[in-house]
């Protein structure tokens, strides 16, 4: 049978000069890195984190209205879209008419949660987003990982995120506000 | 026994080098186990282990030693049920002992000579003085390799056996070599004695470059290197252990502190080879251009003794970097390369080494 070519050059076959090379490369990256510990691209969680996106999609939160009322309708746009099916709503009636409703009950299971996005696209009034910035979501049993109407109203968004603007289409908005 | 010879100061000094070498080697193992960490990463830029922490200090990741330490010694001791008990046992043990062994002739500094009332004192530095030291190193460090190969056998499991086997058709190629690698240089020193031949490297070449081994012998401390990695099982040689294709060779089924004591095993065994290496090639404890009756001269024995005791660390500590440096920058051989490499390039190369310094060596040792 016919033998294919050494196409190495015979300066590579030796080999040992190119374990120098190699030698000085590594030494050179060490040394490096030694001087300056900056250049290690390792991030020491917790004590340091990697910068966040304010786009990041992180934990809900649910948007109120000047008035401490939730922005939401109960209209159930983000239940339907979601497509982990993880948003429980109960609707309840409100009595300002021109709004007509409210959810009693606004409950997300982050554990089926797929952090896509869906609900705030969804939401006809803005009253849903992922903007807090939390993305450590941790418990120790299943119960930890449903967060309540009241959990939702209180979150905060993440440093940096622009403030909301009410929707020009909110329902109950009076006159001045629109 | 005669009681006054316990005080001997010759017998104290005995008793206190063969415990003080062994506990010193053992306790270098875990420095150079984080030396090998850190510097990986660095290497490879990543911070390496530095998380552990007493009362909010790290000291720069060397507590992670500690809780290893505790980690192996509180693991379970797992015996494969097919494994042969005694053997099994036995294997780590002859690793460690005979890796510690084999440093015995190994002289860490000139022999301390002083005199007083009682006469004249003679302290060799290395815990046992024979006159073949060589060829003590190169038979007590063969037999390591019979720890490793019955590890592999008495797991009774594939992986191990096929790690086993590497290792016996790799220490037959390479002890070949390593033997005649060595040859070149001994005959120029005219002797086997480690202290004889590292005082033999003590004058200078022209009043200037110190007339160590490496000098009069670059073939020869090259294949040398090259076969102690094979020797010691170390990357780009450590097929035995190759973990892509052997899980982990013959050291699979062992956990714990009996997986423990072949890493002790390995890095003794690498310490030994590098304070050979050092001896043979580097000049041991020659302090370069200050021999020992300088030094004696300049600040007393015990001073020289110091001096060249850190000298000769410093001089196994290059090269036990070395053995870091390189294993994180070569690739592992393939296993017909290790062959070829073993009996085409280097068996050749130090056969033909040995034939020039047998005929040049007499025009320059006139
Ligand atoms: S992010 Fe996606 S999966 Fe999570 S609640 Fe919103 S729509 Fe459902
Ligand atoms: S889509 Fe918006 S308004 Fe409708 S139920 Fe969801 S959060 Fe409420």
């Amino acid at each position: 049978m016919e033998q294919t070519k050494n196409e190495l050059s015979w300066g590579i076959r030796v080999y040992l000069l190119e374990i120098v090379k190699g030698l000085a490369a590594t030494i050179s990256r060490m040394l490096g890195n030694l001087l300056d510990r900056r250049r290690i691209p390792t991030i020491c969680y917790p004590e340091e984190r990697r910068p966040i996106s304010i786009r990041l999609r992180a934990k809900h939160r649910l948007l109120v209205r000047p008035d401490g009322k939730p922005r939401c309708v109960a209209c159930m746009l983000c239940a339907t879209a979601c497509p982990a099916e993880c948003i429980y709503i109960d609707a309840a009636e409100e009595p300002d008419k021109t709004i007509e409703k409210y959810p009693k009950q606004f409950r997300i299971d982050l554990l089926r949660c797929v952090y896509c996005g869906y609900c705030q696209e969804a939401c006809p009034c803005d009253a849903i987003r992922m903007d807090t910035g939390i993305y450590e979501i941790t418990g120790y049993d299943r119960s930890a990982f449903f967060i309540e109407r009241e959990a939702l109203l209180a979150g905060k968004p993440m440093p940096g995120v622009p403030d909301v603007p009410l929707p020009k289409t909110l329902p109950g908005l009076r006159i001045g506000e629109r | 026994m005669n009681l006054s010879r316990l005080l001997d100061v010759e017998f104290l000094a005995m008793v206190a080098k063969v415990i003080v070498i062994p506990v010193v080697l053992m306790q270098a193992v875990p420095l150079m186990v984080w030396v090998e960490r850190r510097g990986s990463a660095f290497i490879q830029d990543r911070l390496g282990p530095c998380r552990a922490q007493v009362l909010g200090f790290r000291f720069w990741g060397l507590l992670h030693l500690l809780a290893d330490a505790v980690k192996v010694i509180s693991k379970e001791s797992i015996i494969p049920t097919r494994a042969n008990r005694f053997y099994f046992l036995l294997a780590p043990i002859l690793v460690v002992v005979t890796a510690l062994m084999a440093y015995a002739v190994i002289p860490v500094a000139d022999t301390v000579t002083w005199s007083d009332a009682k006469g004249r004192h003679e302290i060799a530095m290395s815990a046992a003085q024979v006159d073949g030291g060589i060829v003590y190193v190169f038979a007590i460090a063969s037999l390591g390799v019979l720890g490793i190969m019955l590890a592999g056998w008495s797991s009774g499991s594939k992986y191990p056996l096929l790690g086993a086997l590497r290792v016996a058709s790799q220490m037959l190629s390479y002890e070949v070599s390593l033997g005649l690698s060595l040859v070149g240089a001994l005959l120029i020193y005219g002797s086997l004695d480690p202290n004889e031949i590292v005082r033999s490297q003590g004058h200078l070449f022209l009043g200037v470059v110190p007339w160590w081994g490496i000098l009069f012998q670059p073939i020869g401390f090259i294949l040398f290197l090259v076969v102690g990695f094979a020797e010691c099982n170390r990357t780009p040689f450590d097929l035995p252990e190759g973990e892509s294709e052997l899980v982990a060779g013959y050291h699979t089924e062992y956990s714990g502190m009996k997986f423990s004591l072949f890493y002790l095993g390995e890095y003794v065994a690498m310490m030994t080879f590098s304070s050979l290496l050092v001896t043979v090639y580097l000049g041991g404890w020659q302090v370069p251009w200050l021999p020992t009756q300088r030094l004696v001269a300049l600040g007393g024995p015990l001073l020289a003794a110091g001096l060249q005791i850190g000298a000769f660390v410093a001089k196994v500590a290059l090269f036990m970097w070395l053995f870091v440096w390189v294993r994180w920058t070569v690739p592992r051989f393939r296993y017909d390369q290790l062959m070829r490499l073993g009996w085409k390039v280097i068996l050749p190369l130090s056969l033909a080494n040995i034939a020039v310094t047998a005929l040049v060596a007499p025009l320059l040792l006139r």
